[in-house]
């Protein structure tokens, strides 16, 4: 994805679009809710109605099928601000169980990943046999794996963040391991040949050659991992729900109908990730522009 | 992939079979934990009516979905390529929610069009879209100055610069979408099915029969699961080498 600076030019573009987003979801929430309230009214044995009143009603409705931003916005201001941080309604509480599983994985998922790539590309015969592999399981559904690791760890005993974790890890594994095997592949034969010319050892090859020049692969695959193992810890937490987290938030929003809970859920989770990965992408930069590559 | 290169990989797998076959049955490991691969392979072969009909009912709201994504998002780019301003305003939106677990509209999905595969299918769409409009757009602006001043000399108007140059020249960014997103698909449509089916589908097997520990079946039905994955790729990677067949990674070749 090429990289683009955050200017005028681009902020003006970026704030109409989000503000025209902002219209047609009160206008759909108005449209979509509009026939559920009327039903509302009905029931109620009200006729009297204006139009203004049926818009002001749909857009505040306690079970609404699509909720106004604004609805959405209170309820993140209620959960996140005004409740207690240890309670369990708390979104910060849930958001931070999930934070903890994503972290431990991507960071398990992330050593393991570039340890494996390096023996990959060190030992010839696997490079051949074993990378096809992991190339093909990018095609793979690997998270319909999610719900048999919770039930097999759980045989073991192993219960409360560790499957959570363990199949956010194996989500952000493959993508990182994929993409830093390319990165130590990336020098070019006349590079290759140079070290060679030096008589360097292949740990000095790998140390002095491939590692740097992989840096640029690595982050790229960072910043995919990051965000694969939060879809694996809320995907992990719809499976094994009964110990919170936003997934687990999502389910239980959607068992009783509290869309506007759900939407809660989603946007913290959506916030977790923009962040993550913005964080990962600005360590990259400042990594790749002390190393000297080309912003 | 082609000839001797298929051996190592072959061999590697077909290893790893032999090796997990050796050690359920060496240790003992109960089939709750880990079905031997002949005990899965037996499964397989005696529930196909059933793995069938799960993959008929995934397998809509994927190809439902993927069609209507891709095709919107690359509808969309082509409409928001006219104007630079939507341009520049849409595109970090679309690389930003491209990085987001948009899995989670599953549920509000379900609640807005019902249990059946067309809620699959919604979850598809918006996990789709995404990734074509980004590549689709970067992939229309790459057609570079020389090309496009030849086709002004030409005296080409929009469309025929749109479908002459532009499009064929944003195949490769375009297939490499569709390549991401046949994943992105199965994914959408299984996760979907987590929160709720009618009694069938991958999803729904997958997350029953773990609740009755028949582990077997559940390794039966990620096999489907990987198998058709996988295919579907080809598929797609197969139909990419027809058409950008001119293009330099093929020509290499």
């Amino acid at each position: 994805m090429p990289v683009i600076p955050m200017t005028r030019d681009r902020i003006l573009p970026l704030l109409t679009v989000l503000a025209a987003l902002f219209i047609v979801w009160y206008v759909a929430a108005a449209l979509m809710n509009s026939t559920l309230q009327r039903d509302m009214f009905a029931n109620a044995g009200d006729k009297t109605y204006t139009t203004v009143e049926l818009i002001t009603s749909s857009l505040n409705m306690e079970r609404p099928k699509l909720p106004a931003p604004h609805q959405i916005a209170a309820e993140l201001y209620k959960l996140i601000v005004v409740t207690d941080p240890t309670s369990k309604r708390s979104l910060v509480y849930h958001a931070g169980i999930t934070l903890e599983e994503t972290l431990i994985g991507f960071v398990a998922g992330a050593v393991l990943g570039v340890l494996l790539a390096i023996f990959v590309v060190a030992v010839p015969w696997l490079e051949r046999s074993l990378m096809p592999w992991i190339v093909a399981s990018q095609t793979v559904p690997i998270i319909a794996l999610a719900p048999m690791i919770v039930v097999i760890l759980n045989q073991f005993d192993i219960g409360g963040l560790a499957p959570k974790a363990v199949i956010a890890a194996y989500l952000s594994f493959f993508p990182i391991t994929v993409g830093m095997a390319k990165g130590l592949r990336a020098p070019e034969p006349l590079q290759l040949d140079l070290m060679r010319t030096y008589n360097a050892t292949s740990g000095q090859v790998l140390r002095k050659l491939r590692a740097p020049a992989s840096l640029p692969f690595l982050f790229a695959s960072l910043k995919v991992g990051a965000a694969a193992a939060l879809v694996g810890a809320v995907v992990a937490e719809v499976t094994k729900s009964e110990d919170g987290g936003l997934g687990a938030r999502l389910l239980a929003g959607s068992y009783y109908g509290q869309t506007v809970q759900i939407w809660a859920a989603l946007f913290t989770a959506a916030a977790l990730s923009g962040a993550l990965v913005a964080l990962v992408d600005f360590v990259g930069r400042s990594v790749l522009k002390r190393r000297g590559f080309a912003a | 992939m082609k000839g001797r290169e298929a051996v190592p990989p072959l061999a590697f797998g077909l290893a790893v079979l032999l090796i997990w076959e050796a050690a359920t049955r060496a240790f003992q490991i109960p089939a709750v934990i880990l079905p031997a691969p002949s005990a899965i392979a037996m499964r397989l072969a005696a529930s196909l009516p059933t793995l069938g009909a799960d993959f008929v009912q995934t397998i809509r709201g994927v190809l439902a979905g993927y069609l209507i994504g891709n095709a919107a998002g690359l509808l969309v780019a082509i409409l928001i390529d006219r104007s630079p301003f939507l341009r520049r305003g849409l595109l970090p939106l679309g690389n930003l929610v491209s990085a987001l677990p948009i899995i989670g509209v599953a549920p509000i999905m379900v609640m807005w069009f019902g249990f059946d595969w067309p809620s699959k299918a919604a979850v598809v769409v918006v996990m789709t879209f995404f990734p074509m409009l980004v590549n689709a757009s970067v992939g229309l602006a790459s057609a570079g100055a020389i090309e496009r001043d030849l086709m002004k000399t030409y005296g080409a108007g929009y469309r025929q610069t749109l479908f002459k140059l532009r499009l064929p020249n944003a195949l490769p960014f375009v297939f490499n979408a569709l390549k991401i997103n046949t994943t992105l698909a199965m994914i959408g449509a299984i996760v979907a099915e987590f929160f709720g089916t009618p009694t069938v589908g991958m999803g729904f097997r997958i997350s029953t029969e773990v609740g009755h520990l028949a582990i077997d079946m559940v390794w039966a039905t990620i096999v489907v699961a990987a198998v058709s994955g996988s295919l579907f790729y080809a598929l797609v990677a197969g139909l990419e080498r027809r058409a950008t067949f001119w293009h330099a990674s093929y020509r290499a070749k």
